[in-house]
């Protein structure tokens, strides 16, 4: 770490203070941060966040269930479905609802889908932060071989709302599968490519070996999560230590860093690629046939076809859509390891048809706050490093 | 999941015991530890659950309020705690009205101190000595607490940019429709109140007939 050593003890020479931001490439979203320079050094920054505030939680208040999960799609628009799925394990749990095997393992792949979609936002994102161009125009092709298999399923490339209390909106067409089979089998050898840009390339490890380092008591009293935690040496995933959907039968590894600095959690999220890879292979492989919305009719709409013909199902459609189903009072924190982190829904019902609370607990608002105490004493160049090795999005920083 | 949930409860009788006077309730909630504790003890039973080696709470994963008009406290400061050694986690919670103050958690997980700042920000719940308690989503200059069940959707005021003064100005909300707020809860189930004018209502108590 580099600290100043000749601090200027005049009184009359002030601190330089900058403001960096909100419309910056280097500050991911609107990210205004007033730092204070001790010449190229930083002493003290202070992250003003909430420029994107939409109020998300207020609105999803006022708003049945159903109409709540676009919301979350909206947060962290890089990885959309892990949002989602967080959201409808919490319903879930109050409704004491039970998903089918398919759709249990339908969701499962989306969410591995969209881990591999967001680090491949991130890390060439990184490495433009520390000055390589390349990754990105890269990656954003493999990117948009991700989003058509999105759009396959849902019919939206981003915003997808696939996800539903009791399921998902509908099983995947026919030849998908043996499409994703196919990228899977190709997708390494572009992680290979891009890391023989990164991996070793001298520059990429000056601007990031050693530079954040977060020790392991650190991480914890900042609340860190996901592969910030694990590149601080902690072998702790919610998929692994409190897995939820089918996450239990899959078969992969934790990416563990050693020295917690910002190229440990690139490496991370190198690997966490590889081993997401793992799981959408055996999801397809496994997947039983049938279905995958729930048969709770209070819960599952009706079929589009059954509305034209039975009056029954044509009720329950029109109650769906106006009052949605009830969930019983109660409360549940429901959590899902999303691709930057711990994400987690306080859910409080209050037995109508609205959520009474809806706390949306964000893995990049606990990682932001923690800027001043990793950025204090290092160079300025590197707060952006900093910044861009916590995979920050301020559409789920500010809601 | 039943070993868990045993945990659980032995965690609830643990702290129970520990300390007789400062926690109010302590319940599973769905399989969730759910612990009420008294506003003026939150600091050490914080600091407890943080450092005893039956909880080690080391990660404090979220603070927020909810609120709820119509209790006389009508705030919960709710706590979510997790303990990656024992992988469990556990929810404390206060109950604090708008002048109660309630301490600060930021010495025992600087974590804290975000989240203590939105739910002022949400709530207007005052934490005391608190280092930073500042508003932190909110627009510069906002007033009132957004979160609050009495405070509108639509809000009170609406910014835009004046091409004529050369800046933004902020107006009163002016809605060329009304927020439409549809009661759509079904009369067979969901409705509580009495609808005016209904002379059969007085026979709505005595059961379905």
């Amino acid at each position: 770490m580099a600290v100043s050593s000749l601090k200027v003890k005049d009184p009359t020479i002030k601190p330089l203070t900058i403001n960096f931001g909100p419309q910056h490439p280097a500050a991911h979203g609107v990210l205004r941060m007033i730092m204070e320079m001790d010449g190229e050094v930083i002493t003290r920054v202070d992250p003003h966040i909430g420029l994107l505030h939409r109020g998300t939680e207020k609105l999803i208040e006022n708003k049945i269930y159903r109409q709540a999960v676009p919301y979350f799609d909206r947060l962290d628009y890089v990885a959309p479905v892990c949002q989602e799925h967080a959201f409808v394990l919490a319903t879930e749990k109050l409704l004491n609802v039970d998903v089918p095997e398919r759709g249990q393992y339908m969701r499962v792949m989306q969410s591995e889908i969209a881990r591999i979609q967001n680090h491949l936002l991130n890390i060439p994102a990184y490495a433009i932060d520390v000055g390589a161009m390349t990754p990105m125009l890269w990656a954003f092709e493999e990117r948009e071989k991700l989003m058509e298999f999105q759009e396959a399923v849902s019919g939206a490339r981003l915003h997808m709302a696939y996800f539903r209390v009791g399921g998902v909106a509908q099983d995947m067409p026919v030849g998908l599968g043996d499409k994703i089979n196919d990228w899977c089998d190709q997708f390494p050898k572009f992680i290979d490519d891009m890391e023989t840009l990164l991996t070793d390339n001298r520059i990429f490890k000056q601007r990031s070996v050693d530079i954040g380092i977060i020790s392991p008591d650190d991480a914890l009293a900042w609340g860190c999560s996901g592969p910030t935690l694990r590149g601080s040496g902690f072998a702790w995933d919610l998929r692994k230590s409190q897995p939820y959907d089918v996450y239990d039968r899959m078969d992969f590894d934790i990416p563990v860093g050693k020295n917690g600095d910002c190229y440990s959690r690139y490496l991370v999220r190198v690997a966490e690629m590889r081993e997401s890879l793992k799981i959408i292979k055996q999801c397809l492989r496994d997947m039983p046939e049938g279905a995958v919305m729930t048969t709770n009719n209070k819960v599952a709409q009706p079929k589009r076809g059954d509305i034209k013909r039975s009056m029954e199902s044509l009720i329950h459609h029109f109650k769906h859509f106006t009052e949605g189903f009830h969930v019983p009072a109660g409360e549940t924190y429901s959590v899902v390891e999303a691709p930057k982190g711990e994400f987690g829904v306080y859910l409080v019902s209050d037995g109508s048809n609205k959520p009474y609370r809806c706390k949306i607990r964000v893995p990049g608002f606990a990682h932001l706050q923690s800027m001043e105490h990793f950025c204090k004493g290092h160079m300025l160049a590197d707060s952006v490093a900093i910044l861009g090795g916590f995979d920050v999005v301020f559409g789920e920083i500010d809601r | 999941m039943d070993d868990k949930k045993q945990a659980l409860l032995d965690l609830s009788n643990y702290i129970q015991d520990k300390f007789p006077d400062d926690i109010e309730a302590a319940e599973l909630i769905n399989g969730e530890l759910v612990v009420v504790v008294n506003l003026p003890a939150i600091k050490k039973v914080a600091k407890f659950t943080r450092d005893d080696s039956n909880f080690m709470m080391k990660l404090c994963v979220d603070i927020c309020g909810v609120d709820y008009p119509t209790r006389e406290k009508r705030f919960d400061v709710v706590y979510n705690l997790l303990s990656m050694k024992h992988n469990l986690r556990i929810r404390l919670k206060v109950y604090t009205d708008e002048e109660t103050q309630v301490p600060s958690l930021c010495e025992i997980w600087p974590t804290a101190n975000w989240f203590e700042r939105e739910a002022w920000d949400m709530y207007g719940i005052f934490f005391s000595n608190h280092p930073d308690l500042r508003r932190i989503l909110t627009d510069y200059g906002f007033e009132g607490h957004p979160l609050r069940k009495d405070f509108p959707l639509t809000g009170f005021v609406e910014m835009r940019y004046d091409d004529n003064l050369r800046r933004c100005v902020y107006e009163p909300v002016k809605l060329t429709q009304d927020f439409r707020k549809f009661d759509f809860l079904s009369p067979w189930e969901g409705i509580s109140s009495i609808l005016p004018g209904d002379e059969k209502a007085t026979y709505s108590n005595e059961g379905d007939e």
